[in-house]
């Protein structure tokens, strides 16, 4: 084993707040050698980005930070920030979240890579910046010496964390901190950034921290794994041994919780009971004893030191002999769905056809003008019946929201025609009617945080729509406490503001305002991108069980094409406005046909280090353009990996004829001329 | 890790841990000393306004004719001024004056500049566009001359007075929170609301106005301050309260007449009025640092 560039042993950090210190860290230790990734997997709240902000002495200045950061032997901690500074860039960089964020918008993205350089070494201008746009052509960006003198605003969400990747190896750094580098990312897109940070590993030879909270991340490219869990390390061990053998309950859970895009539908995810404990609640023994169905007394009084159990593994768990080599169903309850019965047999409660909605681009601050013309959603139809989860899948910009938001408005669309249980939106004959239509429709959001009112208690919050529809005070009050019960919060919640829940609480929250007027159709907005993945399965359990319960249809809007598989009856996948592919979902998994179905899939990390090593990936080049100036052809004709190999024949029809939906065996339609 | 965060255990929800509002707020005003300064100093103005008149046994509308612009002795604490009057019970008068006035001028600029401000910001569209154009036609309009002027024509009653500080008062503040409520109008429960089918004047007031609520506590106080300064200026320039009526601005300018021969005149409402601008200014800072959540001077223990 070489000698480890970055040792951290003991690091504590402790934020003071209202309730007393927050210690959202609690003695760490863990080494990062030269050439190696070490992936710090967590929920929010683990104490990860915490960990990460203070390895570069970035913490904010009310933080208390104690214990040893050794880069390279040398103590970090209690370093001033002129010696920080030096250290910074130069032996450790950087890759944040937020790309945007991370680069200055008023400096061209050479000059910020170029200053990068001269911050830390003697070269001149000239010199510096030719080291900038080797970079930039080393992290992969198309014309370096012509996009350098471009500005942060001109690049994509993908090139921008590209160019902050060779900020953070402008200067041959011994390690790179990577701050969940792709969570803001599109998965397409992910796959390449994930394939960059590799070659930038490469070049530098530098040790790697990467910390996310993605599982299938980790699976793909970590080479040891620490598993944090409330602020303490609770599971370590190289990545093939922890995937195959964990030994410590959360790390089983958490692997039973993540949805995986092969996994068969209907089978219900295996949820972690409970949530995070916060910072300031520690429960007293092991944190993860309050969710742990393993837990005896012992569990509950002391809190275990990491210990090992095979060779390089450790773990922090009492039971971990009871743990190793069993499968996460087998220790955590199952929950239990009720059958669904079968599918697309009611009446028809939402029909689309042809909707198109378009925004005018315009420039000038004082004199607008349009300059073009941006085909947000062009000619999608579908039909959703009673009792049916219909998923629109695809990554931001291809219209998924915006055709939502067109329906939910019950308004005449720009073009086509909405229907809602056989009324034309367009036409609604009276308001009683129209009132009885918003009723049925009812909307859950993405993010619970943002979509609950902060300053009104939950009884306000889910008497709202009742109020909208008209309901008096007393059937107003029955129907939020059965709601409440059905998402299986207690009665006393109604008194508490939202602040007072955690994310799935809040998620619960959400669902239960949406079904007090017991809807027809229910659409949810990406309804967990937002949440942890330990508690993404209650939430998707839930909604499945609501969805039979009330016999509710879900109209559902998702990037994540794992946590679709769980729920969609039928997924139409979309591309740039337009609808490719649309089918049942079990065959559209089992035999994507439209080539950007297959790259979607096989985009999605698989929690599994050997499948998603092993697996051949098709990885898109390049990312969804901007929806103004559409192609007279196949829209996804630029990326398309199938194109070279057609006839030139059929390439060319690629490229003057809009391909339609038509229909391929089982049940699916596709958009494509090859397939 | 933020201290929202809080823990749930599986089964009945643990009892939230979750600090009142209020007593958070209440917390975190507390912790500056400036602020609790002026509350104290505000809340002896307000005494002092209030029942400053047993201090002395004169009203503040008799005149001693065997005491004229005497400097302060036992029988008159503050002094007198040329016609007798007693300084202090004038000053206790003027205070009660000036105070009332700039509490509901103060008041009622920001109750019209929240409605029309929220209102213009989420109703958008024409009357977005209307509300902006007189709210921009009144910020350009000399306002001070148009007061002056006004005011001279109505004759110094002090009701009319509020009324016309008021109209000429509430645009900056309207303009202010139009800008912050078309942040609010993007909000994910905003939307929600409107897709629930939420009649849209009720989404203003109890999902837009609601939310404004620390920044129109703050700048109600501060306009507290803004009052009392235009209410004083106008009645110095002799277009405000007028004569036998008395507010602090008339005050002043009685005494600023003979500030070298009888300073008492013009010391002590002046004095006053330094204390109450001071100490509103200090509630004001404070009340901005607890509300908001940003700030760091509102301290983390």
């Amino acid at each position: 084993m070489t000698e480890p560039v970055l040792s951290v042993r003991d690091l504590r950090v402790t934020f003071p707040s209202e309730r007393g210190p927050v210690e959202a860290v609690r003695g760490i230790d863990f080494d990062v050698r030269p050439g190696r990734t070490l992936a710090l997997v967590g929920e929010s709240g683990s104490g990860k980005s915490a960990t990460a902000i203070s390895l570069i002495g970035l913490q904010p200045p009310n933080a208390r930070v104690s214990g040893e950061v050794l880069l390279r032997g040398r103590q970090l901690v209690g370093l001033d920030d002129r010696r920080l500074s030096a250290v910074r860039g130069r032996q450790i960089g950087m890759v944040f979240q937020d790309p945007l964020s991370a680069l200055t918008p008023i400096y061209s993205v050479g000059r910020q890579v170029a200053d990068a350089v001269r911050v830390h070494s003697k070269l001149t201008r000239e010199q510096a910046w030719d080291r900038a746009v080797e970079l930039l052509d080393l992290v992969g960006i198309p014309q370096p010496r012509a996009r350098a003198q471009e500005f942060p605003h001109q690049f994509s969400g993908g090139m921008r964390q590209r160019v902050v990747i060779a900020l953070a190896i402008a200067n041959d750094p011994d390690v790179i901190v990577a701050d969940e580098p792709t969570t803001a990312l599109d998965v397409t897109v992910q796959a390449q950034i994930l394939d960059v940070l590799e070659v930038a590993k490469q070049q530098t030879g530098a040790g790697i921290v990467l910390i996310t909270h993605d599982l299938g991340v980790v699976a793909g490219h970590a080479d040891e794994v620490a598993v944090m869990y409330a602020g303490r390390i609770v599971e370590h061990a190289p990545v093939g041994e922890l995937y195959a053998a964990p030994a410590m309950p959360y790390t089983l859970g958490l692997l039973g919780s993540v949805p995986t895009p092969d996994a068969r539908r209907g089978q219900p995810l295996v949820p972690i009971e409970g949530e995070p404990p916060s910072p300031l609640e520690r429960p007293a023994g092991c944190p993860f004893s309050v969710r742990c169905p393993l837990a005896v007394e012992a569990c509950r009084e002391t809190e275990p030191d990491l210990a090992e159990v095979a060779a390089g593994h450790l773990t922090a768990c009492l039971r971990a002999p009871e743990v190793t080599g069993r499968r996460p169903v087998e220790i955590f309850p199952r929950a239990e769905l009720p059958d669904p019965g079968r599918d697309g047999d009611g009446e028809t409660v939402l029909r689309v056809r042809g909707l198109g909605r378009t925004f005018p681009v315009t420039r000038g601050a004082v004199l607008r003008r349009r300059v073009g013309t941006l085909r947000a959603v062009s000619d999608v139809s579908f039909e959703i019946r009673a009792g049916e989860t219909f998923c629109l899948v695809g990554e931001s910009g291809s219209g998924k929201t915006t055709t939502l938001l067109e329906i939910l408005g019950l308004r005449a669309p720009e073009s086509g025609a909405v229907e809602v249980l056989g009324v034309d939106v367009a036409a609604i004959p009276s308001p009683d009617r129209a009132r009885e239509l918003r009723r049925a429709v009812q909307i859950v959001m993405q993010d619970p945080q943002g979509s609950l009112d902060p300053r009104l208690p939950v009884f306000e919050l889910l008497a709202e729509p009742l109020r909208a529809a008209g309901y008096g005070a007393g059937p107003t009050r029955d129907r939020v406490r059965e709601s409440l019960e059905l998402v299986g919060l207690p009665p006393d919640s109604l008194d508490r503001f939202p602040t007072a829940f955690s994310g799935g609480q809040r998620q619960r929250l959400a669902i239960a305002r949406a079904i007090t007027t017991r809807p027809r159709l229910l659409a949810l907005d990406e309804p967990v991108s937002a949440l942890d993945v330990s508690v993404q399965a209650s939430v998707l359990n839930l909604l499945a069980r609501v969805k039979v319960e009330l016999g509710l249809a879900y109209l559902v809007v998702a990037h994540d094409l794992a946590v679709v598989r769980h729920i969609a009856d039928r997924i139409a996948v979309m591309y740039l406005g337009h609808v490719v592919e649309v089918g049942p979902a079990e065959a559209l998994f089992a035999t994507p046909r439209h080539p950007y179905t297959q790259a979607l899939l096989s985009a999605v990390p698989i929690p599994d280090p050997v499948r998603e090593r092993g697996r051949e990936r098709i990885v898109l080049a390049g990312e969804q353009p901007s929806a103004t100036d559409l192609p007279p052809g196949c829209v996804f004709a630029d990326r398309c990996p199938l194109r070279p190999s057609l006839t030139d024949d059929l390439q060319h029809r690629c490229r003057v004829e809009r391909p339609r939906l038509r229909p391929a065996a089982d049940g699916t339609d596709v958009a494509c001329h090859a397939a | 890790m933020t201290a929202s965060a809080l823990l749930t255990a599986p089964g009945p929800a643990a009892p939230p841990v979750r600090l009142g509002r209020t007593r958070l707020y209440a917390r975190r005003f507390a912790r500056n000393r400036g602020a609790l300064v002026g509350v104290v100093l505000l809340a002896g103005l307000v005494l002092f306004a209030t029942f400053g008149s047993v201090l002395t046994r004169w009203s503040w509308s008799q005149s001693d004719f065997l005491a004229l612009t005497r400097p302060p002795t036992t029988a008159h604490p503050f002094g007198t001024n040329q016609g007798g009057n007693d300084v202090l019970a004038e000053c206790v008068h003027g205070l009660q004056r000036s105070l009332v006035i700039a509490a509901c001028v103060s008041v009622l600029t920001m109750v019209i500049a929240a409605v029309v401000g929220a209102g213009a910001a989420y109703l958008g569209g024409r009357i977005e566009r209307v509300s902006l154009a007189v709210i921009h036609f009144l910020l350009v309009v000399p306002s001070f001359l148009i007061l002056a002027l006004v005011s001279n024509r109505v004759a110094g009653d002090w009701r009319v007075l509020i009324v016309v500080l008021t109209v000429f008062g509430w645009m900056l503040n309207a303009r202010v929170i139009w800008s912050v409520s078309t942040s609010l109008r993007e909000r994910d429960y905003v939307r929600t609301a409107e897709f629930m089918g939420v009649a849209r004047w009720r989404i203003v007031l109890r999902h837009i106005v609601p939310h404004l609520g620390a920044l129109l506590i703050v700048n109600t106080t501060l306009g507290i301050d803004n009052t009392v300064l235009s209410e004083t200026a106008l009645s110095f320039l002799g277009f405000g309260v007028k004569p036998p009526d008395v507010s602090l601005g008339s005050l002043l300018a009685d005494g600023a007449s003979s500030i070298s021969s009888a300073p008492w005149l013009f010391g002590y409402p002046s004095l006053l009025l330094v204390v109450l601008t001071v100490s509103v200014m200090l509630i004001g800072d404070g009340l901005r640092d607890a509300l908001d959540p940003t700030s760091s001077s509102g301290g983390r223990g």
